[in-house]
């Protein structure tokens, strides 16, 4: 008995749900994404029950390590055209007496947090390799002799007088290094600090109530 | 996936035909892009804000005159001490070395039990006063917009009179994380008044001598 003879085809496998799928996925992240900010180093934050969210701009970020080491950041502001990252390096430059290029700003306002001496931030902003650009991230000094943060902070307070101030120290930090973080705070007129945690729920009811 | 398409060959010495394509659309390669943007976003989206904890400090006097503290009534009054190895240490009262005896610290923790059940036990009148009134919010009992709870909820802990005044004191050995923890337990309790200040040499001396 002769075969009749099939035309020879691959199996198809219909795509286009799939493609459905990822475009509604694609036009979701896309939609909501805020990328991540890059950090100068890894910080585990303290868990809370506050469910207030930080906010988006108008933010000054003291960022504190397991090991004690400040690091700094500061926002452009809601309307991007105001330059104030580039405003508070030109301030800080006039303090310090170091002369930034036009070029030298540009770049420190499309940076994050920093963390360095002073006189160091021009090499770190003219260093293309991101590991030896990381290298220098060794802190902001906070001693008294030399307290940068405190100029950071009157100047930043200056660029963006609306600017609120977060602490972002991690769990494991001594909290003598905050508490002097605080004060000097406080010295410049922040009473107010947003301390950024973790959400974590943790509720009480009547329930829980201790007997006498 | 691409697909395999065998056209069929026209009839001999039949008229000819215009050849017929396939309108199937190849989509691999939207697909194989589609993936790699997604996996992109994924990656770089911050998806949860982070959250903060709002602390709002006394402002601190520039002028260094020395102030008369402010009156609080010592049968209110609860020490809490931070102490570092999730151990606190707590006593009522106040502690003047020109009063003797010396009030008796207490050993206490983190946990559910531990200076939780004191402070709910010390602070249940406006506690179940606020759990009341969440509750009749919840059950629709009282139909308010969230800020005018906020608002009413604020109110009722301003008019407290019999809650506990918590003064919270660290030592060098605390972690910022148990100045957090307790500030967050502060919030859970429902604590009308609270104060972070610096421990007293007396009370380092008790800290010394407590039971470990």
């Amino acid at each position: 008995m002769p075969k009749i003879k099939q035309p020879v085809r691959t199996p198809h496998i219909d795509m286009t749900p799939m493609v459905d799928l990822f475009s509604v996925l694609l036009i979701f992240l896309l939609l909501t994404t805020s990328f991540r900010p890059q950090e100068a180093a890894p910080i585990d934050t303290p868990n809370s029950v506050s469910e207030k969210q930080a906010p988006d701009n108008d933010i000054m970020t003291i960022f504190i390590t397991k090991d004690s080491l400040v690091f700094f950041n500061f926002d452009n502001g809601k309307d991007t055209s105001t330059h104030f990252r580039s405003k508070l390096l030109q301030k800080m430059g006039e303090q310090y007496k170091i002369e930034f290029k036009p070029a030298e700003l540009d770049k420190f306002e499309k940076m994050s947090s920093f963390g360095m001496p002073i006189k160091n931030i021009q090499t770190w902003l003219n260093t293309i390799d991101s590991k030896e650009r990381d290298k220098l991230q060794i802190g902001v000094p906070t001693d008294s002799t030399d307290n940068q943060l405190a100029w950071w902070v009157r100047m930043a307070r200056l660029t963006n007088p609306g600017a609120e101030v977060a602490l972002k120290g991690d769990a494991e930090t001594p909290y003598m290094v905050v508490k002097k973080i605080m004060d000097l705070l406080q010295e410049n007129k922040v009473n107010k600090f947003n301390l950024v945690t973790n959400l974590m729920k943790d509720e009480v009811t009547m329930k829980d109530m201790p007997n006498e | 996936m691409a697909e395999l398409i065998v056209e069929d060959k026209g009839k001999k010495g039949g008229k000819r035909r215009p050849k017929k394509h396939s309108t199937r659309i190849d989509m691999t390669p939207m697909v194989d892009l589609m993936c790699l943007l997604i996996t992109f976003f994924m990656l770089t989206t911050a998806f949860s804000k982070p959250k903060v904890m709002v602390i709002t400090m006394p402002e601190k006097d520039q002028t260094d005159k020395p102030k008369d503290a402010p009156q609080i009534a010592a049968n209110r009054t609860l020490n809490i001490l931070l102490t570092g190895n999730d151990q606190i240490f707590y006593y009522m009262g106040m502690a003047d070395p020109k009063k003797p005896p010396l009030p008796e610290l207490v050993k206490s923790d983190f946990s559910k039990d531990g200076i939780r059940k004191i402070l709910l036990l010390r602070n249940k009148d406006l506690f179940t006063k606020i759990a009341q009134y969440r509750d009749n919010r919840l059950t629709g009992k009282i139909d308010v917009a969230d800020t005018t709870a906020d608002n009413e909820i604020k109110r009722m802990k301003k008019d407290d009179k019999h809650g506990p005044i918590v003064l919270i004191k660290a030592d060098e050995k605390a972690k910022y994380k148990d100045i957090v923890n307790i500030i967050d337990e502060m919030a859970i309790c429902n604590i009308a008044s609270y104060a972070i200040v610096d421990m007293s040499p007396v009370e380092a001396e008790m800290l010394k001598t407590a039971p470990k």
